[in-house]
């Protein structure tokens, strides 16, 4: 943990609090939240139904706001005492974070070419500038063959991995998966899985994936235990050495 | 990238389809708003027809139109004589029923001395009335055309020419003979009555009676002056081009104007009802979509922009469908529809608005979305 130690971590929550409600009604979603995760790091967040690992990605996402806590992405403070330091969130997110989600929620009205160069021409790049990229990541991804696609007409696991290309458009150093491979079998899990190892390590990216799928526990670096809103190390899951130098609860 | 066009290609069946519907339902707007212009165009048609500044008709009426006028015929004389009066004609309005061709003919029979005002705006195919009895100019709408031979009580009268667009109140077709033909056509009894009146002793009333003489003064003469000129003493009624409109419009075709009006305003409403729904629908079904874009980044604009497009799109097309539709339709009607340029551009701004309003719901249903509705499956 010691190259941890030295570098900056991607994310890092440092008390980080949500609760839903007031008085009898009031449920504690996330409790006093502390969390490091490196560059490099593919980590899964476990957990019963309820046990706040939706909550959790939804703060880092800076989808939701949090009660009490401090967050930092990509080394710039964000979020300090339960208020978010920036007003422009949704820029945030498309600087700075990709979304992966369970049913790949592509947009149905374009092929996978214009899905992906959607996130890039909402950043600002010119139409000719986002489809290359998005054509040199459908290619980098597997599936430069199926770039004129409209979502409808792919599999899952080909939706999944324009998904992916759609999450790495604007180099994000953050990627937040929701359930990546719940709609998948073994194979294509196993495959997407690998994908997202081969991004966190290429791209230098952290990967925060919510998950059930027992079968792909051991593509990650480290697995973190949701139990009513506090979060727990697996020990279980092994302390695997990460790629990227390890992550740590804080 | 223009996400609403997209959209729209991507489920082109659906969208025109639902185009289509609405332009059904802008063309019955617009038809209903033709058929209102029209009533009030009829109307005013065969005021309008002979270009005259004056209507004499019986003293404490409003005739002939609005009510019942009978004045004797050499009142022309005298009225053709006061200052101001370039020229005056006699006149005489009446509805007769006869048949052609087998076909029941409801037609409008207006008397006019063909040297004088009162005549038919203008011949489109055939000639005016050129001898003094048993020609007939008809209304293109009757059917006639020249050469027709049409039986009007006891005369066979022969059609000569035929003008355009002149119909009274009640949409019946006009047609023009000479005013001693159409007094003849008033006066004269059937035989059967002409034998019962000759058992009363009744002796046989004046047949040279008109509905009212109408006058067209020089161009600087003042017909309010005139008119109060007549009614002083001449102890007629006198209306002038300006009031008698005023009358049409006013009294004769009030209520049904009035009733018309009233419905297409409720069509106007149900439209903008119905396509705020469209839209709004249109919304509910992308929210997903919706949230996915908030949550990877789209700006509020994008997604505003994307429904109100969406929505200018429709009301635009299905605008252009049932404008489309009613122009080239039109002219089927059985009544005169009449559409004039400002009628389309100001149902036009009309769906316009109603598509931004109706696209202002879908909007605020979009806004409200929370993005983490995109992620949890």
């Amino acid at each position: 943990m010691a190259a941890a130690a030295d570098r900056i971590p991607l994310v890092r929550l440092r008390g980080v609090s949500k609760h839903f409600g007031e008085g009898e009604t009031r449920v504690d979603a996330l409790r006093e939240v502390s969390l490091d995760v490196f560059p490099g790091q593919v980590v899964a967040l476990l957990g019963p139904s309820g046990s706040g690992k939706t909550t959790l990605l939804n703060v880092i996402g800076c989808i939701i706001d949090p009660a009490a806590g401090s967050m930092e992405l990509d080394g710039e403070k964000v979020l300090a005492d339960g208020r978010w330091l920036r007003t422009d969130l949704r820029r945030l997110r498309l600087d700075k974070i990709g979304f992966i989600f369970q049913f790949h929620n592509l947009i149905p009205f374009l092929d996978a070419t214009d899905n992906v160069a959607l996130v890039l021409q909402l950043a600002g790049a010119d139409a000719a500038a986002a489809r290359r990229r998005a054509v040199e990541l459908l290619d980098y991804l597997e599936v430069g063959h199926r770039r004129a696609s409209m979502p409808a007409k792919l599999s899952g696991g080909e939706a999944q991995r324009v998904a992916i290309a759609r999450a790495l458009a604007n180099r994000p150093r953050i990627i937040l998966a929701d359930e990546p491979t719940a709609a998948l079998d073994s194979k294509r899990a196993g495959i997407v899985m690998d994908l997202l190892r081969k991004v966190a390590i290429e791209h230098d990216a952290a990967i925060i994936a919510v998950t059930h799928d027992e079968k792909i526990f051991d593509r990650f670096d480290r697995i973190f235990n949701l139990r009513d809103g506090r979060l727990e190390d697996d020990a279980a899951a092994g302390d695997r050495p990460a790629p990227g130098g390890g992550m740590a609860v804080a | 990238m223009n996400l609403a066009y997209r959209d729209i290609r991507h489920n082109l069946g659906r969208f025109l389809l639902t185009c289509v519907g609405l332009g059904l339902l802008l063309g019955v707007v617009l038809a209903m708003i033709g058929i209102y212009r029209g009533l009030v165009v009829d109307a005013l048609t065969i005021a309008r027809a002979p270009a005259i500044d004056l209507w004499v008709v019986e003293a404490n009426t409003r005739g002939p139109f609005a009510e019942a006028s009978r004045i004797p015929g050499d009142i022309r004389e005298s009225i053709a004589r006061i200052a101001g009066v370039s020229a005056a004609g006699s006149i005489t309005y009446q509805t007769v029923e006869t048949e052609h061709m087998g076909d029941k003919l409801r037609l409008y029979v207006i008397g006019y001395e063909p040297t004088r005002p009162g005549g038919p705006p203008q011949i489109v195919q055939g000639r005016a009335i050129a001898r003094s009895h048993h020609e007939l100019v008809a209304d293109a709408a009757t059917g006639l055309v020249p050469g027709d031979r049409i039986r009007l009580g006891r005369t066979v009268f022969t059609v000569v020419g035929l003008t355009r667009h002149q119909v009274n109140s009640g949409g019946d077709p006009a047609v023009y003979a000479t005013l001693a033909d159409a007094q003849k056509l008033q006066f004269d009894l059937s035989p059967p009555a002409a034998r019962v009146q000759q058992a009363r002793g009744a002796g046989e009333a004046s047949r040279d009676t008109v509905n009212a003489v109408v006058a067209r003064l020089h161009p600087n003469a003042s017909p309010d002056a005139v008119a109060e000129t007549v009614r002083r003493w001449k102890h007629l009624a006198a209306i002038t081009q300006e009031a008698q409109e005023l009358i049409l419009t006013r009294s004769l075709v009030d209520r049904a104007r009035r009733q018309i009006g009233l419905f297409t305003s409720l069509l106007l409403v149900v439209s903008a009802v119905i396509i705020a729904l469209i839209i709004y629908t249109m919304t509910m079904e992308k929210l997903k979509q919706i949230a996915t874009l908030k949550l990877i980044g789209a700006p509020d604009r994008t997604i505003i922009g994307m429904i109100v497009q969406q929505a200018l799109a429709l009301g635009f097309i299905g605008f252009a469908i049932g404008a489309t539709l009613i122009v080239n339709i039109k002219d089927y009607f059985p009544r005169r529809v009449v559409l004039e340029p400002d009628n389309v551009v100001i149902l036009g701004s009309i769906v316009f608005a109603v598509c931004l309003l109706s696209s202002g719901l879908g909007v605020r249903a979009a806004l409200k979305v929370d993005p983490a509705t995109a992620l949890g499956g």
